[in-house]
């Protein structure tokens, strides 16, 4: 039987006012250790004020097969982004 | 190099059984420079390939960690001291980002280790020479990082996303390996004569092992054309090679060293350096495994895993008695 450690997926906030964004992954027994390795593996230059680490396991993703009908129907509803109206140029703060 | 072919048959073409219609859309996306996700579908033979590569370049780094590690404890000093074991800590480090790379593509990390310690798997030829001076540690950063530089920046766009991905992070550490080396061969080579002696020393016997770095002639590599175009190798090993040999020949100049090669001159119409033939036959006899210190490191890597067993197996002890407490107190 493998007895391989579970995978974590590791996000680190680089600076204070980002989001945490996805570094990499790590294999690790437990949590805590999943927190040290992704501090030894993926900040060593002071990449980051803050870690996630998250089970790869409990990660749901979208079907890359399904990113047409999935994203697409975006594509058509330009009225979304507010290039898509006209203000006059006399009109201001707008 | 890290990710050189080292099989010499060419590699099985796309299985005819696949819908030619998925095909078709992979190389498409391929050609236009698209990343290829693990989710993505790929051609059997494109996943065997990156599988056998990434895996090759994560043992090179993990590998690689060896021929310097040795030297940690005779630094000349607390500053090179720190320095070396900063370098050989992100050796370590790269070989994670691509052991989970490569796991992305289906395999396991067990599987991959257990190849390279049973001889199956390859690493890069240039870590079964030997580290005989603290000079060798000046010429490995300098020449030997400097060379994996050179194959690694290209792959920062390969096609496959997380092997591109781990490429930047590699790319982002790699220069200052290269530096400190240099600095090692300055420092050497202005030093005493018998520092300068082992800086040309070390020059000397790294010299040809790093050229050979780039592998097989481009004549005799029959995969590249097929990994060009699926955008897992960027450019061709001549190319590479002659790149590398065109930027260090002057660093060695500014250095007062010599290249070990009487064939070594500039080719004013061509803007490059020529050189003498390479001993491919020394370079095959050290991907058997008959380089000169191959069994030294094979026993030395499964010696510090074996001896690290223990911590391996407490720390899934404590995590299984840690999760038990959890459930028994729900
Ligand atoms: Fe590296
Ligand atoms: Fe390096």
């Amino acid at each position: 039987m493998s007895n391989e450690w579970p995978l974590w997926e590791v996000f680190i906030r680089t600076k204070g006012g980002l989001s945490h964004r996805h570094a990499g992954s790590v294999r690790a027994p437990d949590a805590e250790l999943a927190l040290r390795h992704a501090r030894d593996t993926y900040t060593r230059r002071l990449e980051g004020v803050s870690l996630w680490v998250v089970p790869s396991a409990q990660i749901v993703a979208s079907d890359p097969h399904q990113a047409g009908p999935l994203f697409e129907p975006a594509e058509s509803k330009i009225y979304r982004h507010p290039t898509f109206y006209h203000v006059p140029d006399n009109v201001k703060h707008i | 190099m890290y990710t050189t072919e080292l099989q010499k048959q060419p590699s099985k073409p796309v299985a005819a059984t696949e819908p030619q219609e998925l095909i078709d859309a992979f190389e498409a996306r391929v050609a236009a420079d698209e990343f290829i996700e693990p989710k993505d579908w790929m051609p059997a033979a494109y996943r065997r390939t990156l599988v056998r590569q990434i895996s090759q370049h994560a043992h090179s780094e993990i590998v690689g960690m060896l021929p310097e590690g040795n030297w940690i404890g005779r630094a000349p000093s607390l500053r090179r001291k720190a320095v070396l074991l900063a370098k050989v800590q992100d050796e370590g480090g790269h070989g994670l980002y691509l052991y989970a790379a490569a796991e992305t593509l289906g395999t396991s990390r067990e599987e991959m280790i257990e190849a390279l310690h049973t001889g199956k798997a390859k690493y890069s030829t240039i870590f079964n020479y030997p580290t005989l001076t603290w000079a060798d540690i000046g010429a490995i950063g300098w020449l030997v990082d400097g060379a994996a530089i050179m194959n690694q920046v290209p792959l920062q766009r390969t096609s496959y996303g997380p092997y591109a991905r781990a490429m930047v992070r590699v790319c982002k550490e790699e220069s200052f390996h290269q530096r400190q080396g240099y600095e090692i061969m300055m420092c050497m080579a202005n030093g005493t004569p018998e520092q300068k002696e082992m800086a040309q020393d070390a020059l000397d016997r790294w010299w040809w092992p790093s050229l050979m770095m780039f592998g097989p002639p481009d004549d005799e590599s029959p995969n590249t054309a097929q990994s060009m175009r699926w955008r897992i190798k960027r450019d061709t090993n001549d190319e590479l090679r002659q790149h590398f040999v065109d930027v260090t020949v002057p660093q060695a100049e500014f250095l007062g060293l010599k290249v070990p090669d009487p064939k070594l001159r500039f080719n004013e119409a061509t803007g490059h350096y020529q050189f003498g033939e390479i001993d491919w036959a020394e370079f095959w006899n050290v991907v058997k495994g008959e380089g000169p210190v191959a069994k030294e490191r094979m026993h030395d890597r499964v010696k510090a895993w074996d001896e690290g067993a223990w911590v391996r197996d407490a720390a899934a002890a404590h995590a299984a008695k840690q999760h038990s407490t959890r459930q028994a107190a729900e």
